[in-house]
């Protein structure tokens, strides 16, 4: 079964910027699903209408087969929301509005306090589920969100830049949440800005830019036509000058780390017979995991006609 | 969208509603409290005792429905319009929005929050006026029915104000430029007998005066105007605002782009 179904949706702002050009969109229930784009390319407009807060101008949106537009209710009590900026009331404790949300969707208050206590204690939240909200801090209030969204126990949770100005620390102990709701079987739609979380964590990927999808694959489909890889090489000594091979590409990060970008028909026992021959010793090597901003920037840039996209914060966003 | 998530829903709404007029008491009832002492003392101790008998009744007396319901309005309007508009503000209304919850059941929710402050504030108020004057309730129902129909229908027209406002100033325009003046010149104050007849022709297209009336009728058993078109006003104008306020909620003007 389909989780989402998105046909020829458009929608044309009353500024006349068109923001979505007519997209077509399928999620299959159980799937982890990237959905990215540079600002501006659509995304947000995107869910917005999914979550029935922007009104479509054309089209359909179908969340398991029950349309938005058609039947709001039905289809939002599938959904679950972290929305990109915070919203929720900072004077409120995050007990009351984990509980609160809970109430919205119709679950009685005794239940609604025992899910927010668990989504709250999943979330280590659950020593400040009594704290006024203003109070937290911004992990803290971006986990609250996650909190909130779940406590429904949506089939179709949306995570729209969920670890935006996150710590790395706290970003993966959220991955690890989110990757075990998908396991128990909740279908997971995640933007991000960092390309290196939507690779790691996400099966299918649609690449948006200017209101039109661009992409629409596997990850693994999409990061097989990557025809080249870097990898990171720390060097056992130093070095003042990249060395030269037929076919590769250095760059020299420091004396110690050598930057190296190979086409995949060229095997590793090449590059490394090569250095040796030029007495550059490799201790250790790792993946510099940057194929998803190649390919990414790859399809952006060919979208907009060979410019460069207009902002660049995607690029400077890409997790180190 | 079943009955009784509705009902949950809506009862999850007045739980959050009553919780924060409590939480901020400071702001909610305590001022509302002072200010209406503060009357009773000046127009109803001081002044009153200069002013003589009103209506059959002595000034402190034919003041305190008036006071009271006062109150009322006031706060029912400004319950909703500034929690309203605070949730817009702080984007936390979409918790609401993006739920199965239809808008019937969440004007119904603020409605009644409203109603809740308004009740609360005009009961302190009815409290307080205890320690001025004794009083005898005259017609019960009409008393309570005319004090919860004039707060939902503030706490409607406090929705639709809301609803425009786009910044802070735009809920602070209709409390001070038109709801203070009507409810001042309702008859709070005064009876309209006292007044110039062309002053009381304009006096009666004043629809807070029916209100304020209905319930001074409802206590002390004496109105400017007839009970008839008292409820016919009231209800009326709720029904319309209720309408008024489905329709722009229904279509999302100012809530959903």
């Amino acid at each position: 079964m389909l989780a989402l179904e998105v046909k020829n949706l458009r929608k044309t702002y009353a500024n006349g910027v068109e923001a979505l050009k007519g997209i077509n969109l399928e999620v299959k229930e159980g799937d982890f699903f990237a959905l990215l784009g540079p600002n501006g390319a659509g995304k947000s407009t995107l869910i917005g209408i999914i979550s029935s807060l922007v009104r479509a101008t054309a089209g359909e949106t179908l969340v398991f087969g029950t349309s938005v537009q058609q039947e709001r209710s039905r289809a939002m009590s599938y959904i679950g929301l972290v929305p990109q900026e915070l919203n929720f009331n900072m004077f409120e404790k995050p007990i009351e509005i984990v509980a609160n949300q809970a109430g919205y969707y119709g679950i009685p208050r005794h239940i609604a306090n025992a899910r927010a206590e668990k989504y709250l204690r999943q979330l280590q939240l659950w020593d400040k589920a009594f704290s006024i909200s203003r109070t937290l801090s911004g992990g803290m209030k971006r986990r609250l969100m996650i909190a909130r969204a779940m406590v429904n126990e949506p089939k179709l949770l949306i995570l729209d830049e969920p670890t935006a100005g996150v710590d790395i620390e706290i970003r993966r102990s959220m991955w690890e949440f989110i990757q075990q709701i998908n396991a128990d079987g909740t279908t997971v739609i995640l933007t991000t800005h960092y390309l290196e979380e939507a690779e790691q964590l996400c099966r299918n990927i649609a690449i948006i830019d200017h209101g039109s999808i661009i992409e629409n694959t596997g990850m693994k489909s999409l990061l097989s036509t990557l025809d080249i890889e870097t990898f990171i090489l720390d060097l056992r000594e130093a070095i003042s000058v990249a060395p030269e091979i037929e076919g590769v590409s250095f760059v020299l990060r420091d004396g110690m780390t050598l930057e190296a970008s190979l086409p995949k028909k060229k095997s590793l026992n090449f590059l490394f017979s090569e250095l040796e021959r030029q007495d550059i010793h490799v201790r250790s090597m790792r993946n510099k995991a940057n194929r998803l901003e190649e390919l990414f920037l790859g399809l952006v840039d060919r979208n907009s006609g060979g410019k460069k996209p207009g902002d660049t914060q995607v690029v400077a966003g890409v997790a180190p | 969208m079943t009955a009784r998530i509705s009902w949950i829903g809506y009862k999850t709404i007045v739980r959050k509603e009553i919780t924060r007029i409590l939480r901020i008491w400071g702001q909610t009832i305590v001022p509302p409290a002072i200010t209406m002492s503060l009357y009773f003392i000046i127009f109803g101790e001081l002044i009153g005792r200069r002013v003589g008998d009103m209506g059959g009744f002595s000034y402190i007396q034919y003041l305190v429905p008036g006071l009271v319901i006062m109150s009322v309005i006031t706060n029912s309007y400004g319950n909703m319009v500034s929690s309203f508009f605070g949730a817009k503000f702080g984007k936390h209304i979409e918790e609401l929005l993006i739920s199965p919850l239809p808008s019937a059941i969440i004007l119904s929710g603020y409605v009644t929050g409203a109603l809740a402050r308004g009740l609360m504030v005009g009961g302190v108020v009815l409290v307080i006026s205890l320690l001025f004057t004794h009083l005898q309730v005259a017609h019960t129902l009409v008393a309570i029915s005319v004090l919860l129909l004039t707060a939902i229908v503030f706490a409607l027209a406090g929705m639709i104000n809301a609803i425009y406002a786009r910044k802070f100033d735009d809920i602070a325009i209709i409390p001070t430029f038109v709801l203070a003046p009507l409810t001042y010149l309702g008859g709070v104050f005064y009876s309209i007998s006292l007044l110039p007849p062309i002053w009381q022709k304009v006096s009666v297209v004043n629809p807070i005066l029916y209100m304020v009336n209905g319930f001074r009728y409802g206590i002390l058993g004496v109105s400017d105007v007839s009970m008839v078109q008292t409820y016919g006003i009231i209800i009326g104008s709720g029904v319309v605002l209720f309408a008024w306020c489905m329709w722009l909620l229904q279509k999302g003007t100012g809530l959903r782009t």
